[in-house]
C-alpha cells in the first residue's frame, strides 16, 4: 500500500464534501491511503498572493513542512491548493535564504522546511501513480454509453510544472476512457472556468461558466467532470444564474472524476458523495447502458 | 539627491520569485490579450496594461480594473514568447494597489482578498458566510437575491458550514505569522 500526506483544503470540508468522499474511497480501491495532514491550515487560494507574497509562501509552507514531518508526499484534491504547494515547494527548494527566512518563523510551531518531499495533484496520481492499465482491472461496471467531458481547468496544467505537455494533456481523457466511458470532443477543456471571479467580477464569470457549458452540451456531453471544487461549484452551483442571465437552458451534470471513476468500480452512489447536487445527476444515470448490454 | 524609482521599477520590484523575463522585454505581440478569457471585461487589454507599466502611467494603471480582473488561470503566462510570467505581473500590481490603497472602490477582488486574509490570520482556515458581504452588496438588487438563492439552495444541501472551522493550534499560527508581518494587537 502506498501512502500520501493528504491536504484536503477548506473546500472540501463542506461545499465538495462530495470530492472528499469519493477521493477516499477510490484511492482506497487502488491501495493508495491518503492520510490527512494533522492540523493544516488554508492555502490561501489566490489571495494571499494578492497581499504578501511572504506571507502567502509561509502558509502555504507550514503545510509543506507538516507532511515533510510524515516523511510523505503530499497529495491535493483542489487544483489551487495543488497550485500554491507545488509552486513554493519549487521556490523554497531552488531558495535556501527565503527558506531560511521563512524556517525562522516555522519555529513557532516547531516545524521545519526541508524541501524533502514532492506535491502531487489527486488527478495525478490515478494517472501516473495507478496508471490507466491498473485503473482498467479495477473496473467493475464499465459507463458504457456515457459521453464525459473531460474538464482540466487551469490549475492542474498552469503555469508548466516540468517540462509537460501543457497545450493538449491527455490523461483525464485516458482517465475517462478507463472508466469504459467515452472522453467528449471538448475544445474549452483547459479555458479558466472564473475562479473566484464569480464572487468578485460576477458578470464576466458567469459568462466564462456559459462558454464552458455551451462548449460542451454542443458536442454530446452528458456530463463534466472536473478536478477542483471551485470549478465544480462554478459550473454547477451557478449553472441556474448562467441560465437566468443569459436566457439559456443547461441542465448539464458536474461531477468530480473521482465520482465516476467510483460508480465504474461499482461503489454506491452515496459512498461517492452523489446527491447534494443543484443540478441533479440523474440524467447520468439514465445515459448508463443497462450492465447485459457491455 | 537620490532618483525616486521609476513605476515600471516599483512593479519590477514586487516580482520578486516570479521567474520569468523582465517586463521590458515584451515585444507587444499581443498574445496576452489573444489568450486571455476575461479581456472583454478589462479596460485595458493585458499587452496594453503591459506597455503602459513599461511607459511608466502609473495613473492611468491604477485607475484602470485589469489586474483585478485577472483570475490567474496562467494562460497568458505559458503562452508568452518573451517568457514573462504576466499573471505574475498582474499579482505585483493587485499588491501594489493593496498596499498603497489605490483601488477603486466599486471593485470587489481588493475587498474580498482582504478580508479572506484576515480570516485566515485570525483562524487559520477560510469561511464563506463571512465572506459574502464584502461582494453581495455590491451587487444590484436582482444578482443579490440570484446569489441568496443560490446561497440557500447550497446550505439546504449542506454544503455550507454553519460553524467557522479553525485550526487547533492557533497560537502557534498567530506568532508565526507575527514574525514575517507585524500585526496590530486589535488583529
Amino acid at each position: 500500500m502506498k501512502k500520501f500526506a493528504y491536504f484536503p483544503g477548506c473546500s472540501l470540508e463542506k461545499m465538495a464534501s462530495s470530492y472528499h468522499k469519493s477521493a477516499l474511497e477510490t484511492t482506497k480501491a487502488y491501495d493508495i491511503e491518503l492520510q490527512e495532514l494533522d492540523d493544516w491550515n488554508c492555502c490561501g487560494a489566490t489571495t494571499y498572493f494578492h497581499v504578501d507574497q511572504l506571507l502567502a509562501h509561509t502558509l502555504v509552507a507550514r503545510n509543506l513542512a507538516l507532511a515533510e514531518k510524515e516523511r510523505l508526499d503530499l497529495v491535493a484534491p483542489c487544483s489551487a491548493c495543488y497550485k500554491n504547494a507545488f509552486f513554493t515547494n519549487k521556490v523554497l527548494k531552488d531558495d535556501p535564504d527565503l527558506a531560511e527566512h521563512i524556517n525562522f518563523a516555522l519555529e513557532e510551531d516547531d516545524l521545519q522546511f526541508n524541501g524533502e518531499i514532492d506535491v502531487h495533484h489527486l488527478i495525478e496520481i490515478f494517472a501516473n501513480e495507478v496508471g490507466p492499465d491498473m485503473l482498467k482491472k479495477k473496473i467493475k461496471n464499465p459507463l458504457k454509453g456515457l459521453n464525459i467531458a473531460a474538464y482540466y481547468g487551469c490549475q492542474i496544467v498552469r503555469p508548466r510544472k516540468n517540462g509537460e505537455e501543457i497545450e493538449n494533456p491527455q490523461y483525464f481523457e485516458d482517465i475517462i476512457s478507463a472508466m469504459g466511458a467515452e472522453p467528449t470532443y471538448f475544445p474549452e477543456r483547459l479555458r479558466c472556468c472564473g475562479g473566484s471571479l464569480i464572487m468578485t467580477s460576477r458578470e464576466a464569470a458567469l459568462d466564462m461558466v456559459r462558454i464552458l457549458l455551451q462548449s460542451a452540451e454542443k458536442n454530446g456531453a452528458h456530463v463534466i467532470a472536473t478536478a477542483c471544487p471551485l470549478c465544480q461549484v462554478n459550473l454547477e452551483c451557478y449553472q441556474e444564474q448562467v441560465n437566468e442571465e443569459f436566457g439559456t437552458d443547461f441542465k448539464m451534470p458536474i461531477l468530480y472524476f473521482t465520482q465516476l471513476l467510483g460508480l465504474a468500480l461499482g461503489l454506491s452512489p452515496k459512498k461517492l458523495g452523489i446527491g447534494i447536487e443543484l443540478v441533479s445527476a440523474t440524467p447520468v444515470f439514465s445515459k448508463l447502458l443497462p450492465k447485459e448490454a457491455n | 539627491m537620490a532618483s525616486k524609482p521609476l513605476f515600471s521599477e516599483e512593479i519590477s520590484n514586487l516580482l520578486y520569485a516570479a521567474h520569468g523575463s523582465p517586463i521590458n522585454s515584451c515585444i507587444q505581440c499581443g498574445t496576452c490579450s489573444g489568450t486571455c478569457p476575461v479581456a472583454n471585461y478589462m479596460d485595458q487589454t493585458p499587452r496594453r496594461l503591459i506597455g503602459m507599466i513599461n511607459a511608466d502611467l502609473k495613473e492611468d494603471i491604477l485607475d484602470c480594473n485589469t489586474y483585478w480582473f485577472c483570475a490567474s488561470c496562467y494562460h497568458c503566462t505559458v503562452r508568452c514568447p518573451a517568457d514573462i510570467d504576466i499573471a505574475g505581473v498582474m499579482y505585483a500590481v493587485k499588491r501594489y494597489s493593496i498596499w498603497n490603497k489605490t483601488y477603486s472602490e466599486e471593485l470587489v477582488g481588493p475587498q474580498f482578498s482582504e478580508a479572506f486574509v484576515k480570516t485566515i490570520v485570525r483562524t487559520g482556515r477560510s469561511y464563506e458566510p463571512i465572506l459574502a458581504p464584502t461582494y453581495m452588496f455590491h451587487f444590484g438588487p436582482k444578482d443579490f437575491f440570484q446569489e441568496a438563492v443560490t446561497a440557500t439552495k447550497m446550505m439546504l444541501k449542506g454544503r455550507i458550514p454553519v460553524l467557522p472551522p479553525r485550526i487547533k493550534r492557533l497560537d502557534n499560527f498567530k506568532n508565526m505569522i507575527k514574525k514575517i508581518i507585524p500585526l496590530g494587537e486589535s488583529s
